[in-house]
Formats: C-alpha cells, sequence, structure tokens
C-alpha cells in the first residue's frame, strides 16, 4: 500500500516537471518577455539592462530551475496587465470557480447515478425510454448554447434567476463564498447546470451502461437464486460493481469541469480562474496563463491520485499483497 | 413411489421472437422423489438449463413459462407473485451454477455473501449468522473456515469457490437443490470432490438432487434416476442402472454408444448421424426421427407420448408401443 502510494507520488511530481517545462517555455515562444514589458521609447541598453536584471540570459536550464523553484514557493511573477502578484490573483479567483466546480460536479454525480440505476432497471419503461432521449440533448448541445438557452428562458423571460456574476458574496476563513446569500445561490443555478449538464448526462449513460452490463453477470443471478431481495441484489451486489468504472470516468470529469469551466464563466460573466485565463490570452498575459497551466495540471494530477487511491478501496481484488500467501 | 417433492407436467417455455414463438421446452413431465438425486442429460440447447431456470423461477425474459404446471410438496410455485417466489428460492430450492469464477460477487467477502443469505431466509443475529457461516464452510471442506471466511472471492481457488457456492446454495437448508453442471468449469482432478460433495451434503441433509450434466459418466456415479432430453422433450427416464445397461430409446441408444470405454478396444466411437434440430426447424413427429436409424412411418407424423414401460420407466418412443401396453396390462 505504502509503496504503491509513493510510486504514484513520484509519477505525479514528474508529470507536475513536465507541465512546468511546457509553462515556462511559453515565456521564450509567445513573444519577447522585454518587449511586452517596456515602452517603445526604451534604449537597447535599458532594455538589456532589464533583460539582464530579470536572469534572460542566464543558460536555460538555470532559468527553469529557477522557475520551479519560484512555482514551489507559490511565486509565478507578477502579471503583465493588472500589476498584481499571479498567485495572489489566482487565489482570489479561485473560491468562485471551485464553488462552481463542485457544485455542478456533485449534482452531476448524484443525478447521472440516479437516473442511470434507474433508466438501467426499467429498460422497458416510458419514462427511461424519455430520459434517454432528452440525454441526448445534454450530449450533444454545446455549453455555450444551452447556457445562453438557460439566460433566454430563466433571466430574460421568466426573470426567475440572475443571468450574470456571482451575487453577494461573504468572506468565511479568507474564503469568498455566494453559497451563503440568497442572491448567491441564485446566481449558481444556471451557471452550475450549464457546466453540470453534460457531465451528468456522460455518468447516467455510462452508470445505465455498466448497470445492464453487471445485471447480466452470473453472481447476480446467483444473488437471485438465493432469493436475496431486489434492493439487496440492485443497490447491494451490482451498483457497487458498477462503480469501479464508473468512479474513473467521474473523478477525470471533475477535473475537466474545473478546467473547462472557461466557456460557462465567460458566458455568466462568472469571476472565477477561467474568465481571468480567458481575459490573460487576450492580452498575452504569459504569467497568468503559465499559472493557470500548472493550477489545471495540478488539479488532475491530485484527481487521479485520489481515484486511483478509492479503486484500490473498492475493490479487494487490487489489494494483492494479502493475496499472496495463499 | 411416496409423494414426489418436485412434480413438473407438460411443461412449456417459449421465447417470443420477431419470426414467431419458440417452444424451447415442449410438454416436459418428471417428478423428483424426497431424497433422490435426479440426473438430466442432453446436448447442449436440449434444455437442461432452461428447465432448471423455469423451476427456481429465473428464466431469462422473453422466456415465459407458456404451459404445464410445476409443484413443490403439491404446492403450486410457477403461478406465485415474484415476491413469494424469492421466498423459495435459497429458503426451499438452492441452485449451483456451472462457473465458480464468476458466481460470487468479487467486491464482497466470503463472510459478507454468507451472513447475508442466512439472514434473508431465518430471523437470526449477525454473530448468530457468521458462527453459522462458519461451520457450513467448515462442512464443505473450507480449511480453517474461521480465518478464510473474511477472505475474498479471489483468494480462493476454483474448486474452493465451488465449496463456498455449495455451502451459499445449502445455507438456508433448501428441499431441492439444482446443480446447473456444477463441474463443467473445473480441473478433472477437482470434478469428483465436487460431486461426491454435493451428494453427501444433500443426502445429510435429506434434500433432492437435480443434477444437470452432459457428462453420463458423473450420472452414471452419483444420480437414482436419469432423464434424457431431446430439443426440449423428455426421451426417457428411468433408474440409472436401467437406462445405462438397457436404454430403450435409439437416441439414449446413441448417447450411450459414444462414451468410450476402458475395456474395449474401439477405433470409432459410434456417432449419431445429423445435429439436433434448431428450435425454428423441429421435425413433425417425433422430433428425432430424421437421426433415428429404427424409424418407422408412424415416427414421421405422430408425436410419441411418454410410455410407462417399467416402475418409474418412461420412455417417448413407438418402438415401444407394445412393451408399454404389455406393462400397463400386466
Amino acid at each position: 500500500m505504502f509503496a504503491f502510494i509513493l510510486r504514484r507520488l513520484v509519477q505525479s511530481a514528474i508529470v507536475m516537471l513536465v507541465v512546468a517545462l511546457v509553462s515556462f517555455s511559453l515565456f521564450r515562444f509567445v513573444g519577447d518577455p522585454v518587449a511586452s514589458m517596456v515602452g517603445q521609447e526604451t534604449t537597447l541598453a535599458e532594455r538589456e539592462a532589464l533583460r539582464e536584471s530579470l536572469g534572460l540570459n542566464d543558460p536555460i536550464l538555470v532559468q527553469f530551475g529557477r522557475f520551479v523553484g519560484r512555482a514551489l514557493q507559490g511565486d509565478f511573477g507578477i502579471s503583465y496587465r493588472l500589476q498584481q502578484p499571479v498567485m495572489e490573483l489566482i487565489l482570489s479567483r479561485l473560491p468562485a470557480t471551485l464553488e462552481l466546480a463542485l457544485v455542478s460536479g456533485i449534482v452531476a454525480f448524484a443525478l447521472g447515478i440516479t437516473l442511470g440505476v434507474y433508466t438501467a432497471l426499467n429498460r422497458r419503461g416510458w419514462l427511461s425510454n424519455f430520459i434517454m432521449t432528452a440525454s441526448l440533448i445534454g450530449v450533444s448541445l454545446p455549453t455555450f448554447l444551452i447556457g445562453i438557452l438557460l439566460i433566454w428562458i430563466f433571466a430574460v423571460e421568466l426573470q426567475w434567476l440572475p443571468s450574470f456574476g456571482r451575487g453577494e458574496t461573504v468572506e468565511v476563513w479568507g474564503w469568498k463564498t455566494g453559497l451563503l446569500t440568497p442572491s448567491g445561490r441564485a446566481s449558481l443555478v444556471l451557471p452550475a447546470i450549464t457546466l453540470g449538464l453534460y457531465q451528468m448526462t456522460l455518468i447516467m449513460r455510462l452508470v445505465r451502461a455498466e448497470m445492464l452490463e453487471v445485471l447480466r453477470a452470473d453472481y447476480i443471478k446467483f444473488a437471485r437464486a438465493r432469493g436475496l431481495t431486489n434492493r439487496a441484489v440492485h443497490f447491494g451486489h451490482a451498483l457497487k460493481n458498477t462503480l469501479v468504472p464508473v468512479i474513473t470516468i467521474t473523478g477525470l470529469q471533475l477535473g475537466s469541469i474545473i478546467a473547462f469551466s472557461i466557456i460557462t464563466e465567460t458566458v455568466f460573466q462568472w469571476p472565477g480562474v477561467g474568465a481571468l485565463f480567458i481575459n490573460s490570452v487576450q492580452f498575452v498575459d504569459v504569467p497568468v496563463m503559465a499559472a493557470y497551466l500548472m493550477l489545471i495540471a495540478l488539479v488532475f494530477v491530485i484527481i487521479n491520485l485520489t481515484v486511483d487511491l478509492l479503486y484500490y478501496a473498492v475493490d479487494p481484488r487490487l489489494r494483492v499483497d494479502r493475496a499472496a500467501g495463499h | 413411489m411416496s409423494a414426489p417433492l418436485l412434480s413438473v407436467r407438460d411443461l412449456i417455455v417459449e421465447f417470443p421472437t420477431r419470426r414467431g414463438t419458440l417452444r424451447a421446452l415442449d410438454g416436459l413431465s418428471f417428478d423428483i422423489a424426497p431424497g433422490e438425486v435426479l440426473g438430466m442429460v442432453g446436448e447442449s440447447g436440449a434444455g437442461k438449463s432452461l428447465t432448471g431456470a423455469a423451476i427456481i423461477g429465473l428464466l431469462e425474459p422473453p422466456g415465459r413459462i407458456a404451459g404445464g404446471e410445476i409443484r413443490l410438496r403439491s404446492e403450486r410455485i410457477d403461478t406465485l407473485s415474484p415476491d413469494a417466489m424469492r421466498r423459495i428460492r435459497g429458503k426451499r430450492i438452492g441452485m449451483v451454477f456451472q462457473d465458480p469464477l464468476t458466481s460470487l460477487n468479487p467486491l464482497y467477502t466470503v463472510a459478507r455473501q454468507l451472513t447475508e443469505t442466512i439472514r434473508t431466509h431465518a430471523p437470526v443475529s449477525e454473530a448468530e449468522a457468521r458462527k453459522r457461516a462458519v461451520a457450513l464452510l467448515d462442512r464443505v471442506g473450507i480449511p480453517a473456515a474461521a480465518r478464510r471466511i473474511d477472505d475474498y472471492p479471489h483468494h480462493f481457488s476454483g474448486g474452493m469457490r465451488q465449496r463456498v457456492v455449495i455451502a451459499l446454495a445449502l445455507c438456508a437448508e433448501p428441499e431441492l437443490v439444482i446443480a446447473d453442471e456444477p463441474t463443467t468449469a473445473l480441473d478433472v482432478s477437482v470434478q469428483a470432490q465436487i460431486i461426491d460433495l454435493i451428494k453427501e451434503i444433500c443426502a445429510e441433509r435429506g434434500a433432492s438432487v437435480l443434477l444437470i450434466t452432459h457428462d453420463m459418466g458423473v450420472i452414471a456415479e452419483t444420480a437414482d434416476r436419469v432423464a434424457v432430453l431431446y430439443a426440449g422433450r423428455l426421451a426417457e427416464i428411468g433408474p440409472v442402472r436401467e437406462v445405462i445397461t438397457n436404454a430403450a430409446h435409439p437416441y439414449t441408444r446413441g448417447l450411450m454408444g459414444s462414451i468410450p470405454t476402458l475395456t474395449q478396444e474401439t477405433d470409432r466411437l459410434v456417432q449419431i448421424p445429423g445435429a439436433m434440430p434448431r428450435l425454428t426447424a423441429i421435425p413433425q413427429g417425433c422430433a428425432f426421427n430424421p437421426r433415428c436409424r429404427e424409424v418407422m412411418d408412424r415416427c414421421r407424423t405422430d408425436r410419441p407420448e411418454a410410455l410407462t414401460t417399467g416402475e418409474g420407466r418412461q420412455v417417448a418412443c413407438w418402438l415401444h408401443a407394445d412393451d408399454a401396453q404389455e406393462a400397463a396390462r400386466g
């Protein structure tokens, strides 16, 4: 167990190092950083001095080492556009993105599993057919279109919910949350649905397919032959076996919810990290882009690690060390 | 014969398909006496497993019982509600499946699966159920049962897993055990042990066994009587010794002839020409008539009834029409 975790940690570190290299090369290949920092009137000598003082004349490897060293301390430099430390910028925007991602992730997961199990158990019911057909919409409509449709229906026509922003926020232990105010919660509804709809339909279809597969398995037939109740067979035996592959996909989906909340954040003007990233791209704000890249990579690495550990907890066959004695 | 434990009368199982209804079991009748081991043999697709599934009420839809009746201790069970039938499964009729490697849920310990089943059928505490489970594992021959009970199925070998499966099938003390090819997936060296175990443990508890297999050797050693199925119909049923040494139905004779013996040197095994008909194309009259060496005109038009030719002995073949009349008279 310990060796397994250690191995995964080393692998994660390597992945992060590679991503750091990509981030670092952004500075090199997206134009000359000095050119974007100084004005038109700066002399060549002044530029050279700046170049020297920033350490841009050092060998690449030394510069990369410095980049990684600073990144480890949470120092990604200063935003070209906003003239603020990048880390501060990201940290101030992160709660908005995380709240949005977690809420839509939890809703997508809970609804996806419930509907997936329902449609698998009542395969021929009209409600199942309706859900399956409706889910095609979730899979095939692009996120921005769903967002705009929701705004049109619920914000413009019905005027039930706000169409943009985060509403009022309160600060709890340095975390700016919108979950504690009515306007914050109301503002969260539409973006969360927009962001989670695709994931929900994906999880639902996956759970349904897995569940149908598992229900045909011999151990389910044997469980029925032993007279176990439908409830015990479906939720005790079948569902747990269904969840093993679902965990992987769901974990990765949570990662992409965070990473690709960009579109939703743009549509709803949600003040999160994704919106920050899009604005930075427009202004070629390289430090912010580099830091965003590293952040998203970190999120994926952490989620993958968690998924592996969950696997380990759910499926006893992976705990090989005990079996070795027999 | 005493009142039968299980009585199957004119059982018809059908599968509705787009191209018409397929009749997979057609008018099957047989009895199992208390404590008796009835072997059931036949080729793949003859309807052996389907018979087991129909009795325990686990036919895969769209398959359904379209006629006939199944009685357990004279109580009709094929028309029970799903929940009433569920209470009978495991409690009064146990079932052992073919493949022990896939019959156990890989994510739960053996203890969890055993206690769950015991507590479904008996109002006992978790601790009591566990005590019974250990005793049962010990009885089916799992060494160090008290320790091994907390292992997962993948910690056991194939033969050991089949022992666990038997323990699970028997944990509510059913009166009838349906063993559907219980040794087919096992090592040859383990097969005999498992068959002995099933026979022994059922004899001990007075349970009857319906042993479904295509292995005549297993039947010969284990069963009291044997039923031979062909294309969803009963060809012949009778005491094992009689059927083996003096088969009445030409199909059974063909089956017996195709078993190699150690005493006789044979270059070629006897073979029945042709193959069993598909369910879509069962011939008129006797289903076996196109392959039968002794076919008569009557076989091509009239379907033979199961004729009683002796004590507990029935044959569905026109060759024995006269014997049957004699048996009825004498």
